[in-house]
């Protein structure tokens, strides 16, 4: 006998164990359902067609091992000498073809469905930036009314592995984007660099943000609530850590923190006025710069200003550092376009921007002469 | 079919070459043809270190092994060794070797083409490697090369990158050409086209389908090219370009590619199922239509891999239909395998266990080819770990299995010998269990809503991702095992008959084993 049966027993207890004990080993195994109606069709779709899987699945592999059983030499000396059946083939092709058909119904309805965006409540544009994304709510005439970035807030001790990780690990944003429940939110997704994609499994939507174009999906989410989600298009070095978190809250909830932001926004403004006015100390200055440096460039130039050469220059004892200001500036303002040091000007304020520069020729060992003031910044983008 | 062998032998016959010229300058078919199987297992250990790299990596959650920069190198490189280092050419040594002896012919059409497009390879793949030692280190935007990531964004080695896609390409073309000239012009008299054993067959249409879609990725990449050194915009949108467009032209070859990957496969199998069940294949002439309409459709169906960059609804619909349409011809190959064995006088050698856990994991893979080709639940699979899962189903379980059960099946006939059988069978059920622990688990990974492609993930994937890890290492490492075999096999042992198994059928088992350097120097008769 040519099959030991040993070998297949080992085989199959293995395999069963496998099957057993994967689901069993973690929670969360499936397909979210979700919380808008999309996402719940969605998931209904997914079940469905898996089921239809399963049943194609137990008649064919049931065919097979009962012909792996049965029609074995040891069983069955002399083969059959069958080999065509025209009927049978017409057979396995049309009831396949039905099967789908079945499938593409309420498919092609769920796609169509998606497809109704218009009649929206609000609008959020969201861009995507090496690494890290910025959302923008937009008025009707989508005119920008606020916006801010949104970055990954996991602290790097946790991703090194030098602190224990936190229960939303990389999960977890420093601003994450709030949204109202029960209302008709339209996304406008673009980005500013490579391709991203913003992807929340909750709403069941993912869709790719990409340079010069715009593309559009809607949400009515159902459930005040936390969702997180992450990109889901390779965009460089750090695509593993630039996620999505989103707050849905009640509609009156999120109107007053709408007008909360915007009001908070305009005394900003005016606080940015006075802190540009304001006198700055030099050590005023390299704490502030400490923490821009942390959230904005750690993730390329390193926490020592070391880079990871030659894909991300060193900063520590780097000669336009260590140069004038005017081209220092140059760099950080407008970033090096066609690299992935991207334009710092519009990301940052004149008071984060002058201290994040003061920082850089303060520390990694250099000792520029000159205080960086939010002036300075103010003259350099005049300038320009 | 019955053949009669001539037994006559040309007086200007020769055997090989002495030392290092019978390698360098053989026009030998079976030569060449044993130089792409160990280059494509070299290639194949070559991609799995790399793979194994990643899944180091991936075992716990946390930056623990490798940086992201290198991590990304690392998943970009293994898939470009792997489809065009490993599976690809084992799949030309595997024509190579078998298609002449196959037919009834001498050797390949255009022998010296083949010794140039073999010679190209260890040169190609050695740039492509290469460039993960140079500054700035290697490709890192993903085997899909996706614009501008792979542009203005790259690392400057994309340069050298983009020279050896040309140089893959350009050998695939030749290998292409060359089965397509001995198929059509060097059958033995009798051997009408439905005569053809199915190996020849699909990779016919495989070869077609060659010459249709390398060219193709060669104009993607010297698009690229211009792009980053000669400052057109075709993919750059400040200057006029589109990025989507990169996608709709890769994969306008990558889905047809997909089946040149698994075409010869569904061959392979379709000579060993019958071999071990004593029973002529099921269903011929629907295998040879089937295998045509998979592969006309595989041009119609490529923007089921952009799902989500914001394709039209029309456009949407399109794809979906004609993607799950696809399903139908795949379907029919498995129920024709089926019904093969059924009835048949089954043993189990490990040809046949490899070529029954190809049927059994092939159509698992198939099956969630299903479930992503519906465009709405695509939004939720699209870019995860259940995409990683379905595609290492089809082409680990399936591609890579298949040529596992191509090289059992015919070791006898080029080394004389038979290989041991005990571990061959250990060889099958070490990599069986290490393929699934190590894919299986993806499948939840992926749909929990870990993305693909990323060097560390939240925790609650952690369990999946661990299991993950030791699959695939169980995995690589038996694949040591199997080249212990190889050799065993090659140095002696029992002693292999002309006929090795007792129920293959064809020409090849017609010629004693091992099959003398010079096969069909006259041609059989095929009845
Ligand atoms: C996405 C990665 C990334 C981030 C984030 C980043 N940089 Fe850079 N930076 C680079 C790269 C790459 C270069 C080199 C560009 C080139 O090739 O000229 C660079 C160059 C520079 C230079 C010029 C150095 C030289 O040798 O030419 C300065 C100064 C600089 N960055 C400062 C910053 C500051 C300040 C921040 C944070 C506000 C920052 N960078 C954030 C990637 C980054
Ligand atoms: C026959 C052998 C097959 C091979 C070798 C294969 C291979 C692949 C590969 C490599 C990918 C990943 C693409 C990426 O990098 O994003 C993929 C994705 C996909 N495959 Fe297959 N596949 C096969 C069969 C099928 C079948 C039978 C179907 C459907 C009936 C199918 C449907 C899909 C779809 C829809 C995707 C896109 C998923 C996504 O990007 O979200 N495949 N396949
Ligand atoms: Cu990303
Ligand atoms: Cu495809």
């Amino acid at each position: 006998m040519f099959f030991p049966t040993r070998f297949t027993a080992t085989g199959l207890l293995l395999a069963a164990a496998l099957v057993l004990a994967v689901p069993a080993a973690a929670s969360g195994w499936n397909m979210t359902p979700g919380v808008t109606e999309i996402s719940r069709a969605i998931y209904d779709l997914h079940m469905l067609i898996f089921w239809i899987c399963v049943g194609i699945g137990v008649v064919v592999f049931g065919a097979m091992f009962i012909s792996i059983v049965l029609h074995r030499k040891s069983r069955n000396a002399t083969p059959a000498t069958f080999h065509e059946s025209t009927k049978l083939e017409i057979v396995w092709t049309l009831i396949p073809l039905a099967i789908l058909i079945g499938m593409a119904v309420p498919a092609t309805s769920v796609l169509v469905q998606m497809y109704d965006s218009g009649g929206e409540d609000m609008v959020v544009e969201v861009r995507g930036y090496q690494w890290r994304w910025e959302y923008k709510y937009l008025d009707d005439d989508l005119n920008e009314q606020l916006s801010f970035f949104s970055n990954l807030s996991t602290p790097r001790d946790q991703i090194l592995g030098r602190a224990e990780k936190g229960e939303h690990y990389l999960l977890e944003v420093d601003n994450p984007l709030v949204i109202p429940i029960n209302r008709k939110v339209r996304f406008l997704l673009t980005s500013n660099d490579v391709i991203h994609a913003w992807w929340v499994p909750d709403f069941a939507l993912k869709r790719d943000a990409i340079p010069g174009f715009i593309n559009d999906i809607w949400a009515i989410v159902e459930e005040p609530g936390i969702y997180r989600g992450q990109c889901a298009e390779l965009c460089g070095i750090d695509h593993g850590y630039m996620p999505i978190v989103v707050h849905a809250l009640p509609e009156d909830e999120f109107d007053a923190w709408y007008a909360e932001r915007l009001e908070l926004a305009r005394a900003q403004d005016e606080q940015l006025e006075e802190q540009i006015a304001q006198e700055w100390s030099g050590e005023e200055l390299f704490a502030r710069g400490e923490s821009v440096y942390a959230t904005h460039c750690v993730a390329c130039h390193q926490a020592e200003g070391q880079g990871v050469p030659p894909v991300f220059p060193a900063l520590a004892g780097n000669g336009v550092v260590a140069g004038d200001l005017e081209s220092h500036m140059d760099v950080v303002y407008h970033g090096r376009p066609g690299t992935a040091m991207q334009a710092f000007g519009p990301v940052l304020d004149p008071v984060d921007m002058a201290s994040v520069m003061h920082y850089q020729r303060k520390a990694f060992g250099h000792a520029n002469g000159e205080v960086v003031k939010p002036v300075d910044v103010i003259r350099f983008a005049e300038a320009q | 079919m019955s053949a009669v062998i001539d037994a006559h032998h040309d007086d200007h016959a020769h055997g090989p070459a002495k030392g290092i010229t019978r390698w360098l300058y053989t026009t030998n078919h079976k030569d060449i043809g044993s130089m792409y199987l160990w280059f494509s297992f070299l290639m194949f250990l070559a991609g799995g270190v790399m793979a194994l790299v990643i899944r180091a990596e991936l075992f716990q959650p946390g930056q623990s092994f490798v940086e992201p920069h290198f991590f990304n190198q690392m998943t970009t490189m293994h898939g470009l060794v792997m489809v065009f280092g490993a599976i690809m050419p084992a799949f030309v040594g595997l024509a190579n070797w078998m298609l002449p002896m196959m037919v009834g012919a001498p050797d390949m059409a255009l022998p010296r083409m083949n010794n140039l497009s073999f010679w190209i390879l260890p040169f190609a793949s050695a740039l492509l490697i290469s460039t993960l030692f140079m500054e700035g280190g290697g490709p890192d935007f993903g085997w899909t090369m996706y614009a501008p990531l792979s542009t203005t964004y790259a690392p400057d080695s994309v340069t050298y990158v983009i020279f050896a896609i040309h140089l893959l390409g350009a050998s695939s073309i030749m290998g292409a050409i060359n089965i397509i000239a001995t198929i059509l012009n060097m059958r033995a008299p009798g051997m009408t086209l439905m005569k053809m054993p199915m190996f020849v067959w699909t990779w016919l249409i495989t070869a077609y389908l060659l010459i249709a879609v390398m060219p193709v990725l060669a104009g993607a990449v010297t698009m690229m090219l211009f792009d980053i050194h000669f400052g057109t915009s075709f993919f750059d949108a400040a200057g006029g370009g589109d990025p989507v467009l990169f996608q709709h032209i890769f994969w306008f070859f990558g889905h047809p590619e997909v089946y040149i990957m698994i075409l010869p496969a569904f061959g392979i199998v379709s000579h060993v199922i019958p071999a071990f069940s004593r029973k002529r294949l099921f269903g011929y002439d629907s295998m040879v239509y089937a295998t045509s309409s998979i592969a006309f459709l595989s041009f119609i169906v490529w923007a089921h891999h952009m799902f989500t960059v914001g394709m039209p609804l029309a456009g949407q619909l399109f794809f979906m239909y004609a993607t799950m349409l696809i399903a139908v011809p795949t379907g029919v190959k498995v129920f024709n395998w089926i019904s093969t064995m059924w009835q048949g006088s089954m043993t189990f050698e490990t040809p046949m266990l490899f070529a029954l856990a190809f049927v059994f994991l092939f159509t698992i893979g198939g099956f969630s080819g299903v479930m992503l080709s519906i465009a709405p639940a695509d939004y939720q699979y699209h870019d995860t770990y259940f995409v990683v899962a379905h595609f290492h189903y089809v082409l680990v379980s399936g591609s890579l299995f298949s040529i596992f059960s191509a090289v059992y099946f015919w070791l006898p006939k080029w080394t004389g010998y038979m290989y041991s059988e005990a571990l061959g069978k250990v060889h099958f059920w070490l990599s069986f269990l290490g393929v699934n622990l190590a894919f299986f688990p993806m499948h939840f990974s992926g749909l929990a809503g870990m993305p693909r492609r990323i060097p560390d993930y939240a925790l609650q994937f952690a369990n999946f991702n661990a299991w993950s890890t030791v699959g695939a290492f169980i995995f690589g490492l038996s694949q040591l095992l199997f080249l212990y075999v190889v050799i065993q096999s090659i140095r002696g042992g029992q002693k292999a008959t002309a006929q090795v198994w007792d129920g293959a059928e064809g020409l090849e088992w017609t010629v004693p084993s091992p099959a003398p350097y010079h096969t069909f120097a006259t041609p059989p008769q095929v009845k």
